[in-house]
C-alpha cells in the first residue's frame, strides 16, 4: 500500500511534463458545446481521504490506483483515523485540522461501534453537513431482481432522532428525545428541491409518518410543502414511511426523489442501496454548506470481508466519480463511470456479493484495462 | 474542551438504585386463554366487520368457517362514526367487554374518520386491552406471482410503548420534540413472548433488531432484555442486528432471515416492509396479543372503491382467522 502512494505521488510530480492523456479520439468527437474552466481550475486538486474501518483500505487503494492510471490531477491527502483508546486532545485537533483543511473529502466506511477515533455521527457534526444522499441505481451487469431503478434519496442528516438526548428517567425507564427543528427542514427541502431542478428529475416524495408523530413530522411536511410551491414544476407527493417500504418491495421504478428525515432516511437509504445490489453498488456523498463528504451510499464497513480482500469497490469508485464532477472534472468522470459500467456489464470479473469469487484488486486490474 | 460529545460505554447497566418492583414481569407468557363457549359447546369470538370490504370478507370468512365446520359462533359489534366518550374511542364499552370476556377477537378493516375528536380505533384496542405484541407472520404463498420466493419471516413488534406513544410538544415555534420511552417490563415482557413464540412454533432463530450505534441506551436497554431473557432458551439461536443491515438483508436475501423482534418503530417499518416482500397487505395476517385478550386483525385499508362489488380479497381475514384458530388451539 505505502508503495501506491509513492507511485501516485511520483505521478503528480510528473503530470503535465512529459506525459499524455490517452483518450480515444471518436468519444471525444461527440457534438457537444465544450466544457470550459476557469484559468487555473485545472490545477491539480487536493482532496482528503479517510481510509476507514474493514474494507476501507481496499476501496481507498483501489480508487488511487484507477486514479493514477487515468492521470486524474486530484492529490489525496490522508488523515488518520486512530483507535477511540488511542484518542486524546492533541490528536483530536490535529484530526480536526486537517479535517477543515480540504473542501472535499473522500471517506471510507466507518461503522457505528465506536472502535474508530470519529464516528460517522460526528464528523458530520464537526463538518455541519446536513444531507445525507444516496444514489440507487441499477446497473446492467448486476443482477437485481428489479430493474430499471433510479432513486436518489435525499436525507437530513444533523438532528432527529440522532440528536442522541437520552436519560434514565427512573430505573428501567428510559427516555430518548427526538428533536424536528423548522430550520433544518427547510434546509434540507430547499436543497431537494434544487437538486430536482438541477438535475432534471421531476419528482420528489417525502416519507414521513405524520399521522403518528403529527407534531414532529408535520414541523418536516409543513417545510417540505412551503418549499414545494416555489417549484411548481416538479411534483410533489407524501407517502407514510411503511406504505414506502410496502412499495419498495413490490414496485421500486415508481419512486424518483425521496426526501426524509433522520431515521428513516437510513432505514430506506439501507432497502434501495440493498435492491439495487448491496452496499457494495450505490454511491453516496454528505453535503453541507462548506464541505462535501462522498463515500459508499450505505454506511456498511463489512468487517466480515476485511480479511478475504473481496469487497466490491464500485460503490466506492462510482462516489469518487461523483466527487470527480462535484470538482469540476467531468470527462475523467466520465471516463472512469464508463469504464466500471463496462466492466460490470462483461461479467466476467466480479465480486462475491454480486456473484463471481473475484477480489478487489482484480476487479480494479480490469476496471483500468478498460479505460480508453 | 473538546466539542464534540464524550464517548459513552456502548451497554448501559440498568441503575443501581434499588428497583421498584415490578409484580409483571413474567417468568412465563401470561396468556388467557379459558375461551367462552355458548350452549352449542362452540367458541365465542367477537367479530368487528369494518368499513368498505369489511362486512364482504367477513361474510366470506364466515361462510368458509362454517363449511370447515369450525366450532366458532360470532358475536358481532358495530362501530361508531362517533365518539362515544369523551376520550374519542369510536368503541362502546359493550364492545370492549365482550372482547375481554371472549378473550379473542376478529377485526376487519376500519376507515377512522377525519377530523378531531377521535382516537384511532387501534391504539383504543391497544390501551384498553394492553395488547403488548404485534405478531406478522409472512410466508409467500404458492401460487401468487411474486419477485421474492421463499419467504417465511416472523415480525414480533413491541406495540405500547416506544417512539409511538404520542408525547409530542413544540418547544419553541420551529422546534418540536417527540419522547421516545422505552422501559424494562415492556422490553422484558415482548423478550418473553417471542421466544416462548419460537418455541411453540419451531422457530430456529431470534434477531434483535435495534439501532444501538444511535440510541445507546434506549435500544440498549431492549436488547440487555433480550439478552436476559436469551439465557433460559439454549436451543434458539440469538443474534443482534442492526435495523439498516437487516432492511438491506430482507431487500435482497430475505430466505435467510426467520424471526425478528424489536421495538415499536422499527417494528412497524420492517413489518410492512415483510409484508411487501410476500405480495402486500392484502395477503398479510396480523395479530395482536395481549395478556387478556388478543385481537387479530386484516391490517389492508378498506379500499372504498371495491366495496360491494364481490371483487376483495379476503385473504388477509382469512389468514388472521387461522392464526386465530392456531391461538385458540
Amino acid at each position: 500500500m505505502f508503495s501506491l502512494r509513492n507511485n501516485l505521488i511520483r505521478k503528480i510530480r510528473t503530470y503535465g511534463k512529459h506525459t499524455t492523456p490517452k483518450r480515444s479520439f471518436a468519444k471525444m468527437k461527440k457534438l457537444s458545446t465544450t466544457f470550459l474552466q476557469r484559468p487555473g481550475e485545472g490545477n491539480v486538486k487536493r482532496v482528503s481521504l479517510i481510509d476507514g474501518e474493514g474494507v476501507g483500505p481496499y476501496l481507498t487503494d483501489s480508487v488511487q490506483e484507477i486514479f493514477q492510471a487515468a492521470q486524474v490531477p486530484v492529490r489525496f491527502e490522508n488523515i488518520p483515523m486512530v483507535e477511540a483508546k488511542e484518542m486524546s486532545i492533541n490528536i483530536e485537533k490535529q484530526t480536526l485540522d486537517k479535517l477543515h483543511q480540504n473542501d472535499v473529502i473522500l471517506k471510507g466506511p466507518i461503522s457505528n461501534d465506536d472502535t474508530l477515533m470519529w464516528n460517522n455521527h460526528e464528523i458530520s457534526k464537526a463538518l455541519e453537513i446536513y444531507a445525507y444522499i444516496v444514489h440507487a441505481f441499477t446497473i446492467p451487469g448486476v443482477n437485481t431482481r428489479h430493474k430499471d431503478i433510479d432513486i436518489v434519496l435525499i436525507r437530513e442528516n444533523s438532528e432527529g432522532e440522532y440528536a442522541s438526548i437520552e436519560h434514565e428517567l427512573l430505573p428501567g425507564v428510559i427516555e430518548s428525545i427526538k428533536v424536528i427543528t423548522r430550520e433544518s427542514s427547510l434546509r434540507i427541502a430547499e436543497y431537494a428541491f434544487e437538486y430536482a431542478l438541477l438535475s432534471n428529475r421531476k419528482k420528489i416524495t417525502v416519507v414521513h409518518k405524520a399521522n403518528i408523530m403529527k407534531l414532529c413530522d408535520g414541523e418536516f411536511l409543513e417545510a417540505a410543502r412551503e418549499i414545494s410551491i416555489r417549484y411548481p414544476t416538479i411534483l410533489y407527493e407524501e407517502m407514510i414511511v411503511d406504505a414506502t417500504c410496502m412499495n419498495l418491495a413490490t414496485n421500486p421504478q415508481a419512486f424518483d426523489i425521496m426526501l426524509l428525515p433522520n431515521l428513516y432516511g437510513s432505514i430506506i437509504g439501507s432497502i434501495i442501496a440493498g435492491i439495487v445490489g448491496g452496499a457494495g453498488i450505490a454511491p453516496g456523498a454528505n453535503i453541507g454548506r462548506k464541505y462535501a463528504v462522498f463515500e459508499q451510499g450505505a454506511r456498511h464497513s463489512g468487517k466480515e470481508l476485511a480479511f478475504t480482500g473481496q469487497a466490491n469497490p464500485t460503490a466506492f469508485i462510482l462516489s469518487a466519480v461523483m466527487m470527480l464532477r462535484h470538482l469540476g472534472l467531468p470527462f475523467f468522470a466520465e471516463q472512469i463511470q464508463n469504464s466500471v459500467f463496462k466492466t460490470l456489464e462483461e461479467q466476467k470479473i466480479r465480486t462475491p456479493d454480486i456473484g463471481g469469487n473475484h477480489h478487489t484488486a482484480d476487479f480494479t486490474r480490469r476496471i483500468i484495462e478498460n479505460l480508453d | 474542551k473538546s466539542y464534540l460529545r464524550l464517548r459513552p460505554a456502548t451497554l448501559v447497566k440498568a441503575s443501581t438504585r434499588p428497583m421498584v418492583s415490578y409484580d409483571d414481569i413474567p417468568t412465563k407468557v401470561v396468556l388467557n386463554k379459558d375461551f367462552m363457549k355458548d350452549e352449542d359447546g362452540n367458541y365465542i369470538v367477537t367479530l368487528l366487520k369494518g368499513h368498505g370490504i369489511g362486512p364482504e370478507i367477513s361474510k366470506s370468512v364466515k361462510s368458509i368457517f362454517t363449511a370447515a365446520e369450525v366450532p366458532i359462533s360470532w358475536e358481532e359489534h358495530e362501530v361508531y362514526s362517533r365518539a362515544m366518550n369523551k376520550e374519542g374511542d369510536l368503541l362502546s364499552s359493550e364492545t370492549i367487554d365482550s372482547i375481554r370476556r371472549n378473550k379473542v377477537a376478529l377485526k376487519g378493516p376500519f376507515m377512522t374518520p377525519i377530523g378531531k375528536g377521535f382516537r384511532s380505533l387501534n391504539v383504543t384496542l391497544r390501551k384498553k386491552l394492553q395488547l403488548y405484541a404485534n405478531v406478522r407472520p409472512c410466508k409467500t404463498i404458492k401460487g401468487i406471482d411474486n419477485i421474492y420466493e421463499n419467504v417465511d419471516v416472523v415480525t414480533i413488534r413491541e406495540n405500547t410503548e416506544g417512539e409511538y406513544m404520542g408525547l409530542e410538544h413544540r418547544v419553541v415555534p420551529g422546534v418540536s420534540e417527540s419522547i421516545k420511552i422505552i422501559s424494562r417490563r415492556a422490553c422484558l415482557k415482548i423478550a418473553r413472548y417471542a421466544f416462548e413464540y419460537a418455541v411453540s412454533n419451531n422457530r430456529k432463530k431470534i434477531v434483535g433488531v435495534h439501532k444501538a450505534g444511535v440510541m445507546k441506551k434506549g435500544d440498549g436497554l431492549f436488547l440487555e432484555c433480550l439478552r436476559e431473557i436469551n439465557e433460559e432458551y439454549p436451543t434458539i439461536d440469538y443474534s443482534e442486528e442492526q435495523v439498516d443491515t437487516m432492511c438491506m438483508k430482507l431487500a435482497t436475501v430475505p430466505e435467510k432471515s426467520d424471526m425478528m423482534v424489536m421495538p415499536n418503530l422499527y417494528g412497524d417499518i420492517v413489518s410492512d416492509l415483510c409484508a411487501g416482500l410476500i405480495g402486500g397487505l392484502g395477503l398479510t395476517a396480523s395479530g395482536n396479543i395481549g395478556a387478556e385478550a388478543a385481537v387479530f386483525e386484516a391490517v389492508h385499508g378498506t379500499a372504498p372503491d371495491i366495496a360491494g362489488k364481490n371483487l376483495a380479497n379476503p385473504t388477509a381475514l382469512l389468514l388472521s382467522a387461522c392464526m386465530m384458530l392456531e391461538h385458540m388451539e
